[in-house]
């Protein structure tokens, strides 16, 4: 029996159980998803490189070299603390096969705000960063209750909704970035953003990395604590369980009683306040202002990211990492005349590969098992250990 | 066979990278080395060979037929004309933060490169910092007053001013009483382009009427690099009666020209002389251009450096200087250029004062 119950889940799960991470790997084959999928990212990045006349492993080493520096190491921790949270909030959605597309609305509009507000009030240190997170979250909240909603009263599929919201907000985002409304000009600036923020609501860096007088943004601390929390929430509480049944099979979490209706309302509600909080590392420890040069896609950065590490807090923490590694190596390809655009095909290949390498991984644990249950039925009394027979 | 071991050769690699990910996860425990590229040695060599020119472009770089080209231009030119020991050109990735701009800057000023040249509005904020960590580096800003310092050279242009003439032209050129404006971005910039033309415009025919279209809203830059939407966007005005429409929204302006084609219309350039830089086949549409010199001032400011003659703080290229002005190629506004020098000579000596704000 026991071979049974290890073999159900695997063998009638979907592709997308197993894109989402759902189902897991047992094993040494958990080891082997990961590595097969370095080996492809790395032979189609090595392919593109030759092809463009770059060495690949000279390329690489330029990459690493230069990513270990103090100074790099810590943009790169900065990088990754906003797309860990952005890719949070996308992993909500994805437990319960809801698809939020519309992190990306839902942060910038969120960081707009929250700046207007934060540079409109001052308060004493903690209060004033609090207020700021807490309009930050809220507003994520809320521009995703829309499609909440809408998808729980109209049927409308969130797919659609929060691509469409996002255009939406990027409107409303422009319509609020006017002098009239939440900017302010700086003189002979072309540039235009809210109202930096005052000394109280600048959360300080952390001085993680010696060597370099660049600071890691305090709110990394914000990024850890809600990824444990998402992993608390997610498998230790009644919500969690309940979140992941309805995700899994909804005829059967209703079956058990659960409002599927009222847990798509709070996981999109609930994704949207973490997608709301994406922006805050970058406002409130390095920009203090949301201008024209405050950083779009962060969104869709977390989608990648989400799948990447298949929605598991520290495989999310590890995407985070390369991508923001990737990312900071654009500029030191440049100074040695390699195209930057490497960093994207790269970004590009290893999500392929993951995505490829762990189901080929499943389809071959699949088939393993297949066999095994085949050759204990026609082996039959030969196998003991097993059990086999019912 | 080859292809195995090679295989293999690169995912080493790229595992290593992703254990030294790890590393950076678990804090780092090892001395840090500082092996900072070619930080004091380089700068301090004798430069007997004339400056290492660094230049980061804006999103898009060189090659997108528009504002970074023009830049590109002029550092091709001072390749040529000046003896440069050595220029990098670094450009910018969409959805950066502001930290990857200080990076690209200060990787530059670094790497010995001396003057560096940052081209936009965009690195406002990051050059004002690095150039304060680089006293002994030159730098320079296109389009931007805001960063200011003892080693930086602001280099604006009087857009509006441009604009304005071609606006007249517009307006006298136009048989319908009604023109178009599409700008790439709504952003403060391109609405001195806007406010530019308005006004010019205006002054010719109080009553014309001017249709107005941004083809994207910030933080969405792709306005300026979507010919598609530029041709919609035309297309949508020359239906509605328009016959020359001004465009300033970058590569996105080879659709307006399509349009203006397809409706027989007339279409206005800008940055360049796009009568002469735009697709064959639409040339014949541009009857002008609004001509802005980033190419000059580049230039400009390279042989001051190479003279020593550097002048920090603003440079600013209007009408008067020469660092924007319309277009004559193909012969099409002939007839009213004495007109439009008019104009010019009374912007030029202040009788007429164009307003670089929408109303």
């Amino acid at each position: 029996m026991s071979g049974g119950t290890a073999r159900s889940p695997e063998a009638g799960s979907t592709f997308m159980d197993r894109l989402t991470g759902r189902v897991r790997l047992g094993g040494l084959l958990a080891l082997a998803a990961p590595v097969l999928a370095i080996v492809f990212a790395g032979l189609i990045t090595a392919v593109v490189l030759l092809v463009t006349g770059a060495p690949p492993v000279e390329t690489l080493g330029v990459m690493v070299d230069y990513g270990v520096q103090p100074r790099p190491l810590t943009l790169a921790l900065n990088l990754a603390s906003g797309y860990y949270l952005s890719a949070l909030a996308v992993a909500i959605g994805f437990r319960m096969n809801l698809f939020n597309i519309g992190v990306d609305g839902q942060y910038r509009l969120a960081a707009l705000i929250a700046a207007a507000v934060g540079g409109a009030i001052t308060l004493p240190a903690p209060l004033h960063v609090a207020a700021i997170l807490l309009v930050a979250v809220l507003v994520g909240a809320g521009w995703a209750s829309i499609a909440a909603v809408l998808k729980v009263r109209r049927g409308v599929s969130e797919v659609i909704s929060t691509i469409m919201l996002n255009a939406i907000a990027t409107a409303l985002g422009s319509w609020l970035l006017n002098k009239d409304r939440f900017a302010v000009e700086v003189a002979g600036s072309n540039n235009i953003g809210t109202q930096p923020l005052g000394p109280s609501a600048q959360v300080p860096g952390i001085p993680l990395i010696p060597g370099t007088p660049l600071k890691v943004d305090g709110l990394i601390i914000l990024a850890a604590v809600m990824g444990l929390l998402y992993y608390v929430v997610l498998n230790r509480t009644r919500f969690g369980f309940d979140l992941r049944a309805t995700g899994r099979s909804e005829p059967a979490a209703v079956a058990s009683g659960v409002n599927v209706k009222r847990m798509v309302l709070i996981t999109m509600i609930m994704s949207g306040a973490v997608a709301g909080l994406a922006g805050m590392p970058n406002l409130l420890g390095e920009s203090y202002s949301y201008s024209l040069n405050f950083p779009p896609g962060l969104g869709f950065t977390g989608i990648a990211i989400a799948l990447l590490g298949r929605n598991n807090p520290v495989g999310i923490a590890f995407g985070a990492l390369l991508w923001a590694f990737l990312d900071t190596s654009s500029n030191i390809l440049q100074i040695h005349d390699i195209s930057p655009e490497i960093v994207e095909i790269m970004k590009g290949a290893i999500v392929l590969s993951v995505i490829v390498a762990y189901e080929l991984v499943h389809r071959y644990q699949i088939a393993a098992g297949q066999r095994r249950v085949s050759r204990e039925l026609s082996g039959g009394p030969t196998v003991q250990a097993e059990g086999a027979s019912a | 066979m080859l292809r195995n071991r090679f295989g293999r050769l690169a995912a080493a690699v790229v595992a290593g990278g992703m254990l030294m990910g790890a590393a950076a996860c678990g804090g780092s425990e090892e001395p840090t080395t500082s092996a900072k590229p070619g930080a004091g040695a380089s700068s301090a060599a004798p430069q007997e060979k004339g400056p290492k020119v660094g230049l980061a472009y804006d999103i898009g770089g060189r090659g997108d037929q528009s504002f970074n080209d023009a830049a590109a231009a002029g550092l091709d030119k001072a390749k040529t004309e000046l003896s440069l020991a050595d220029t990098k050109e670094l450009e910018a990735g969409s959805g950066e933060t502001e930290a990857a701009k200080e990076e690209r800057l200060r990787l530059l000023a670094q790497g010995g490169y001396n003057p560096v040249i940052a081209i936009g509005f965009a690195y406002s904020a990051s050059l004002k910092k690095v150039a304060a960590e680089f006293p002994e580096v030159k730098f320079a800003i296109v389009d931007d007053a805001a960063a200011t310092g003892p080693n930086i050279s602001n280099l604006l242009f009087a857009e509006h001013e441009g604009s304005y003439l071609v606006g007249a032209a517009a307006a006298l050129k136009s048989k319908k009483e009604h023109i178009g404006f599409v700008g790439g971005v709504q952003v403060p910039l391109i609405q001195k382009f806007q406010a530019g033309f308005y006004a010019g415009a205006k002054k010719i025919k109080p009553d014309i009427q001017i249709d107005v279209k941004y083809l994207t809203q910030p933080p969405d830059f792709t306005g300026f690099n979507d010919p598609a939407k530029g041709k919609t966007a035309a297309q949508g005005m020359f239906d509605a009666g328009a016959d020359v429409v001004y465009h300033a929204a970058g590569g996105s302006g080879g659709g307006v020209f399509e349009a203006a084609k397809a409706a027989k219309g007339l279409a206005i350039g800008v940055d360049s002389d796009q009568a002469k830089t735009a697709a064959a086949d639409v040339q014949g549409v541009v009857m002008t251009s609004m001509i802005k010199k980033v190419d000059v001032a580049v230039f400009d400011f390279l042989k001051s450096f190479t003279s020593n003659s550097v002048k920090a703080g603003n440079t600013v290229y209007d009408l008067k200087a020469g660092g924007v002005d319309y277009s004559t190629t193909g012969g099409q506004i002939d007839d009213i250029k004495t007109q439009l020098d008019e104009l010019k000579q009374k912007i030029i000596s202040g009788e007429i004062s164009v307003p670089d704000k929408t109303a």
